[in-house]
């Protein structure tokens, strides 16, 4: 479960020395877009040494990796050997791409004796839009992330402060995900400087059910995880709600003036175990 | 025959290496007085590690932590022998 993932570069050694510290929930280590070319093993033996030589590692680690129909799939995958990384965040996902990751993710399991690898789709393509619910079923996947970058560049759209544009594809990530049971997360908010857009944006995306939003920037972690984090008062709400539902031990019941039955008793569990997680209580 | 690796961004180093007739390594530090033992280190035990003998190895290093020194040098030894 996350609230806040944060992309870095694999190439810079100052994001990379500092990844424990941020206050965020998961490490993106980027082979793929941040990387140029000619710089893809350097990004990658500087993730790799560092894994390997670093006794404090994030929260969690995600490997977003160059796209499998690319020269450079088998070397970046070769730091699953590390043993040290939790999710490959596969870019360009589609049925077909995560059909060839996941052959080439079993060989390297069988040869090396690793455990089964994670996967987060990148639904950041039209194709994988239409496609995201085949994503969503595949037993490696736990996470939907929407590229929102990727996919108004592919439609010639422009990205606006309200997201009007990608409401069709935020929403269907969100249904495709909470119906599988795995986390979405939403699309980074890329004007670093604008603090009250990324406000709304994180808004909107959580009130239209995205769990988690990704971060290009450490100075957005603050405001991302204040956002999808449950409030005090949902805490408090939550606390209450179930020492009620407990001594009343009754399928409904009035609670502050409102009828509450099990859905509402499952949200007060959701919020509880959150706040757990999140160290809100 | 030569090889060059990272950059002279903060907490990166510059690492150059070329097949020489003898091993010689040199550092150049912002932290030399500090570290100047421990880059030397990183740099002779990769070399050992990478079984890589006769070099002449610069390292430029703008505090780098050591498996950053480690990594560079790495690639570097890599695009060397990949431009032999």
């Amino acid at each position: 479960m996350f609230r806040s993932l944060l992309f870095v570069p694999g190439n810079n050694p100052s994001m990379l020395q500092n990844a424990d510290i941020f206050m965020c929930d998961a490490i993106i280590f980027d082979l793929e877009d941040s990387v140029n070319l000619d710089e893809k093993d350097n990004a990658r033996n500087l993730v790799e040494t560092y894994l390997l030589t670093t006794k404090e590692l994030p929260k969690a680690v995600i490997l977003r990796i160059n796209p499998v129909n690319s020269e450079l799939i088998n070397d970046d995958l070769k730091l699953l050997e590390t043993r040290r990384i939790d999710y490959v965040l596969l870019p360009k996902a589609n049925k077909i791409s995560l059909f060839v990751l996941d052959k080439i993710l079993n060989d390297l399991e069988n040869k090396f004796e690793l455990k089964q690898t994670k996967v987060i789709c990148l639904v950041e393509e039209a194709k994988a839009i239409i496609e995201v619910y085949d994503l969503a079923i595949h037993e490696r996947v736990r996470g939907l992330l929407l590229g929102a970058e990727d996919l108004t560049s592919e439609l010639e759209i422009n990205r606006t402060i309200s997201g009007e544009e990608i409401l069709y594809a935020r929403s269907k990530v969100i249904y495709a995900a909470i119906s599988n049971k795995i986390i979405p997360i939403d699309t980074p908010f890329t004007d670093i400087n604008d603090t009250e857009g990324l406000i709304k944006d994180c808004k909107k995306a959580l009130n239209l059910g995205m769990k988690a939003k990704t971060a290009i920037h450490p100075s957005q972690l603050e405001t991302i995880n204040d956002i999808f984090s449950p409030s005090k008062e949902a805490i408090e709400w939550a606390k209450a709600l179930l020492a009620k539902a407990k001594t009343l031990n009754k399928g409904a019941f009035q609670f502050e003036g409102k009828m509450i039955d099990r859905p509402i008793i499952e949200k007060a569990k959701k919020i509880i175990e959150k706040a757990k997680l999140f160290d809100l209580m | 025959m030569e090889g060059q690796a990272g950059s002279k961004e903060s907490n990166d180093c510059l690492i150059t290496i070329r097949k020489s007739d003898e091993t010689r390594i040199e550092i150049d530090s912002i932290v030399d007085h500090l570290f100047h033992d421990q880059i030397l280190k990183a740099v002779e035990e990769t070399l050992k590690e990478e079984n890589i003998e006769n070099v002449f190895v610069l390292v430029e290093d703008k505090g780098a932590l050591d498996y950053t020194i480690r990594a560079r040098l790495r690639v570097a030894i890599n695009r060397m022998n990949k431009n032999v």
